[in-house]
């Protein structure tokens, strides 16, 4: 397989993996919002309330952190990433 | 003029002006002890802010078609996040947000949810993508991907509906402000507004817009945090309120227990002005199906992904890396404002409904609320009623009303804070409104002189001549927008949805497929875009006008089955036409990896 082949391969394997975690704290909890509910969350609030004012806001801003320094390092390992100076 | 080492200095600039700002607030403050009238004060935030912004919009003027399209590629990460999260958050989020989370609670927080995950598809889906693309416009990519005039056509189209949805409800909200701060007509606000935010975009473009972008920002994070903090820390509920409202949430849950929500009568009701409402549904508990929920947050967030003016800022990072990081920033900036939008709501209603605090005024009597200052001021400006349905002389929770917007703009005043942080709260929805108004009006004149006029009909076109026609357009679709506006057909928050609901109608699949497709191509493209928008209009046209809907698809998530006609539509027409030329595959190759040269040329 060519190195831009494999480079893909793991980009879209980081892509699947970002898209699920966004895909639970996005959609999949909210399935439950109603079971949640009851649960005392972070800092006292009610779990389900928290997650809507806070809680998957914060997770989507780590998420995005994250991601972007996990493809930084597989477009390295390739010699993909852009010089410096650009 | 500090070209080239205004970059490296932008910490200090920005730093400086938000000094000048802090510094502004304190003598206004000062002013007010010494008998400023209310009036002079909003004058002067609105007016010295506005200022600020032209002069900015001035000094980035340009005559070079990268730095009119795309700010010369060399916005920093941190400052372009913080022009995006201003680009982002318009008039809906500062003003109405808050009041929507007050009355209609968990249901309505699916948008804080869709309004930022949205980005998480933009950081791994698009953005860098996009960027290493090299394109002027969101349009150009897609005619550049897909190849021929058709499909940048449909891009454009579909850009301008969406956009233009979006832009009369910003020109309407800073049409609103002016006119309240300024105390003149909303007929004459609204080309007050106009003429503001073609100050800030006409002479630099996209260069002006980036720099007075972050400016607003800084503008309005101050209005919208400072009153938060002051109004939890005089009430007692805690100087972090994000972290220590837990009891208040869990007293307004006792309150309405106690109060129960009593319905109103259509009779009782018809007495109500139009556009003001009481608190029916719970502050914290579910109140909305998951479905109700999870569709809203869902169309969204993928209108997020397919808003150009959003998506066209990630053009101005210096490389692909940068762009990644920036859609951080941005949503770490938007953050700021969206997750302190339920704490105020949740102090604005406490210090309303809660008779053991002095600000309350349920169970007080009728003459005694309507003897209060701040109540007459805000019953004057038609957000605030109160009426004895049951006759029983006392303010019960089901007689009182208010209009959405009151809770960012009155409380405050309810709260016993000073008049100059009224002042200042104007000055940061005057801001909030104007970015993205900016931002939208920039989008659809870029499209129109780029993709239409000079891709399309004149492609010899010299940039001095471009750059007249980009703003010549700017000028005619401000002034398009601010007539449709005066003429207030539809509310700000409907119009900022359909916007969204349009977007991802037609272009999300598009411009995802683009990338990560390699067989999509041209005839799938067009028909993903033309079929989308259409069945997503169509299907609105018909709930609209009395259609029952189907899977619980309503008019504020009609993007939901236009996309999916989108999807199905692109994908069936690509696999029975043939596949994209080798030459367009090698592109998509090649927008894949980081590094390299972009596809289109610096200018292009």
């Amino acid at each position: 397989m060519s190195k831009q082949a494999q480079h893909w391969e793991k980009t879209r394997g980081l892509l699947m993996m970002t898209l699920a975690i966004w895909f639970v704290f996005s959609i999949g909890i909210f399935l439950f919002g109603a079971e949640m509910e009851s649960v005392t969350g972070p800092f006292g609030y009610p779990l389900t309330y928290w997650f809507t004012c806070q809680g998957s806001l914060g997770i989507f801003v780590i998420l995005i952190f994250w991601f972007a320094n996990r493809q930084e390092k597989i477009d390295e390992e390739f010699g993909f990433s852009e010089r410096e100076d650009d | 003029m500090m070209k080239g080492n205004f970059i490296d200095n932008l910490p200090k600039v920005y730093g400086i002006y938000t000094g000048g700002f802090i510094a502004f607030i304190i003598i206004m403050a000062i002013g007010e002890q010494m008998g400023m009238t209310s009036k002079a004060i909003g004058i002067c935030f609105v007016a010295f802010t506005v200022a600020i912004y032209a002069i900015i919009g001035y000094m980035s003027r340009t005559m070079a078609a990268d730095a009119y399209y795309v700010a010369g590629r060399q916005v920093p990460t941190v400052f372009n996040g913080m022009a995006t999260a201003a680009d982002w958050m318009s008039g809906a989020s500062f003003v109405a947000m808050a009041g929507g989370i007050y009355f209609k609670g968990y249901g309505y927080m699916a948008l804080l949810v869709g309004w930022t995950g949205g980005y998480v598809l933009v950081a791994s889906l698009l953005a860098p993508y996009l960027r290493k693309f090299g394109c002027y416009t969101v349009p150009d990519f897609i005619g550049t991907r897909y190849g021929g005039n058709v499909s940048r056509l449909m891009a454009v189209i579909v850009l301008t509906v969406a956009s233009f949805t979006y832009v009369t409800a910003q020109i309407n909200a800073t049409g609103t402000i002016a006119s309240v701060a300024l105390d003149i007509p909303f007929q004459y606000a609204v080309y007050v507004g106009l003429v503001s935010i073609l100050l800030c975009s006409m002479l630099g473009g996209m260069r002006g817009v980036t720099w007075t972008q972050v400016a607003q920002y800084i503008v309005l994070i101050i209005a919208y945090l400072l009153p938060v903090f002051w109004i939890s820390n005089k009430m007692g509920a805690g100087f972090f309120p994000h972290f220590m409202l837990a009891d208040e949430v869990a007293r307004i849950g006792e309150l309405e227990q106690q109060f129960g929500f009593v319905k109103n009568s259509a009779a009782d009701l018809a007495n109500v002005p139009k556009g003001l409402a009481g608190i029916t549904k719970a502050h914290s508990a579910v109140n909305a199906t998951p479905w109700a929920f999870i569709s809203l947050a869902l169309a969204m967030m993928m209108g997020t992904a397919s808003l150009p003016h959003v998506m066209m800022r990630y053009f101005t990072t210096p490389s692909v890396k940068a762009a990644r990081k920036s859609v951080g920033w941005s949503l770490f900036f938007i953050f700021l404002l969206y997750s302190s939008a339920p704490m105020l709501a949740t102090l604005s209603k406490l210090s309303l409904i809660d008779p053991a605090l002095s600000t309350g005024i349920i169970g007080k009597s009728i003459a005694e609320v309507q003897a209060i200052d701040w109540y007459q001021n805000w019953n004057q400006a038609n957000l605030m009623f109160v009426s004895d349905f049951n006759g029983n002389g006392t303010l019960e929770l089901n007689e009182f009303f208010m209009g959405g917007k009151a809770v960012v703009l009155a409380t405050p005043e309810i709260a016993g804070l000073p008049y100059v942080i009224s002042g200042l709260v104007a000055a940061g929805g005057m801001a909030a409104a104007m970015s993205t108004a900016d931002g939208l009006i920039l989008a659809i004149a870029n499209a129109l002189s780029h993709d239409l006029y000079y891709k399309i009909i004149d492609p010899k076109a010299e940039t001095a001549k471009r750059l007249v026609v980009a703003r010549v357009l700017l000028v005619v679709i401000g002034f398009a927008g601010a007539t449709i506006a005066a003429m207030e057909i539809q509310g700000i928050l409907g119009s900022v949805i359909w916007a969204f609901d349009f977007a991802m109608s037609g272009l999300f699949f598009p411009l995802v497929l683009g990338v990560w497709w390699k067989r999509a191509n041209k005839e799938g493209a067009i028909a993903g875009m033309a079929l989308g928008l259409i069945s997503g209009t169509a299907y609105l046209v018909w709930v609209r006008t009395g259609g029952s809907g189907f899977l619980g698809i309503t008019q504020l998530t009609f993007g939901i089955f236009g996309s999916a006609v989108s999807l199905v539509s692109m994908v069936v027409v690509s696999l029975i036409t043939s596949e994209p030329s080798a030459a367009t595959q090698k592109m998509v190759d090649e927008v894949r990896v980081p590094s390299g040269k972009t596809i289109l040329g610096k200018q292009h």
